[in-house]
């Protein structure tokens, strides 16, 4: 059985709030400045179709999802 | 088969794989580097903060997962609709039994020799070298990739004249109130602005206006919009018109999807077909045309989006969901534009069609295209805001609508 961690590179990130959107179980944003704060690092099942989702669709390209 | 090899012709690689297509699958880009990032190019890039080597959209490996017959460096020539084969530059044709276009823009270019651009890696790294300390750049196009390149040369030190035919930058995309306000950032920061300006031509030491003058320059941009990138699709018999012309499901033809920057589809969401220039929208379109292709006729879905852009200038930065070009009205709901902490709302017809916030709190932003995304009534939206003490602030801006007209 694989697990799949999420990865976040916080510098990359542009406050878009996309990924919040897509996956708001996995991801929210920081009050001061909108950056993604990761809810889950290792998302299950029922989250990980949106966890993709955000991994897609963020800008700045700033998520990965890896499979281990 | 996917043409195009950017943000949305990997997301279309991507979701296609994902999709369950095992088949073969080839990705053609006629830039000679692996997919990349381009809204840094003109921030974190051209500003050295950066180097080129964050850009990768992808690791190697993760692109080596996909299982892709990767055709870099390769631009197609020719689509034949009826043999379902693609024209490459070598001659060769590619057959496919679904296509995905999403070949992009290039930029506008003016008369003359010797300016920059700014849309590849390469433009960017070009660009990088010759901004240095008491250079004088004329930027031509205060849109927001030549006011994002203003300010990012600016922070390094060079003289920056920037150049914009119509009286307010941005008033057609933004408004002539937000507009204006950008413009004021500009000139705090030492950029010498000149609106209702036309330039007509690069020449050897600056750029000419119409009235004859010559701006002088030792470095020019040109940053005056882009065109679709259809050239090789224009005897294919595909229906073009400023981009690829799709419909809901961004079909362009039988078993051909197009997505991103060069797609013109038609969106449900607003009613109207539009073609779009923003990151988020290639990928989200990249994926939905991906979906669409593969899926049974009666299991496609409509790709009704939210757009989405930011952009980054002297620290502020702008974030914008829905429709905001061709706007009959705009008003400030929350915040003070003065202290440039603020949301405007953006009315077309009856309806709230989009929101553009600075400096606001990320709950406030979702709240506001939540709004856009429902397509609530404009008298709804901001007669919840008036409810609050600071109240709505009205704007008329018929102006806007006429300039974006005239524009296209």
């Amino acid at each position: 059985m694989t697990t799949t961690r999420v990865e976040l590179d916080e510098p990359k990130c542009v406050a878009s709030g996309q990924c919040a959107l897509a996956a708001p179980d996995v991801f929210d944003q920081r009050d001061e400045d909108g950056v993604a704060v990761l809810l889950e690092e290792y998302p299950g099942e029922e989250l990980l179709h949106d966890a993709r989702q955000a991994e897609a669709v963020c800008p700045a390209a700033a998520i990965r999802l890896v499979e281990r | 088969m996917v043409v195009g090899a950017s943000a949305a012709g990997l997301a279309a690689a991507e979701t296609l794989r994902r999709a369950g297509h095992d088949g073969p699958l080839t990705l053609v880009g006629d830039e000679p580097h692996a997919p990349y990032d381009r809204p840094p190019l003109s921030k974190q890039i051209l500003s050295g903060t950066w180097p080129a080597g964050r850009l990768p959209l992808r690791r190697d490996e993760d692109l080596d997962a996909l299982d892709l017959d990767l055709r870099w460096g390769t631009a197609a020539t020719g689509l034949d609709l009826a043999d379902r084969a693609v024209r490459l530059a070598d001659g060769s044709w590619v057959p496919y039994d679904g296509l995905i276009v999403a070949t992009g823009v290039r930029p506008r270019r003016l008369p003359g020799e010797g300016a920059h651009v700014l849309r590849t890696l390469d433009d960017a790294l070009a660009l990088r070298d010759v901004l240095t300390p008491g250079t004088r750049l004329v930027v031509v196009g205060a849109g927001f990739l030549g006011a994002e390149a203003a300010a990012v040369a600016r922070g390094l030190g060079v003289h920056v004249t920037l150049l914009e035919p119509s009286p307010v930058p941005l008033a057609h995309a933004v408004g002539t109130e937000v507009g204006g306000m950008l413009s004021r950032v500009h000139l705090e920061h030492g950029v010498e602005l000149r609106t209702s300006v036309t330039v007509t031509e690069v020449v050897e030491d600056g750029v000419r206006l119409a009235d004859g003058e010559v701006v002088e320059a030792d470095e020019i941009l040109v940053a005056v919009g882009s065109l679709p990138n259809t050239g090789w699709l224009a005897d294919s018999g595909l229906a073009l018109g400023d981009g690829v012309v799709c419909d809901e499901y961004c079909e362009a033809a039988p078993g051909v999807y197009a997505a991103g920057d060069v797609a013109r589809w038609y969106n449900p969401l607003f009613g109207t077909s539009m073609r779009i220039e923003h990151r988020t929208n290639a990928a989200e379109q990249g994926m939905a045309a991906a979906r669409n292709l593969l899926a049974p006729p009666e299991a496609r879905t409509p790709f009704a989006p939210v757009p989405y852009f930011w952009s980054d200038q002297y620290g502020l930065r702008i974030q914008a969901h829905g429709c905001l070009r061709g706007h009959d009205e705009v008003a400030v709901v929350d915040g003070d534009m003065a202290e440039r902490r603020f949301v405007a709302a953006y009315r077309r017809g009856g309806r709230l069609t989009g929101a553009l916030a600075v400096g606001m709190p990320p709950g406030v932003v979702r709240a506001w295209r939540k709004a856009v995304a429902d397509g609530t009534a404009w008298h709804e939206a901001v007669r919840d805001e008036a409810a609050a003490p600071d109240g709505p602030i009205g704007i008329g801006d018929h102006h806007g609508r006429e300039t974006a007209r005239a524009r296209q």
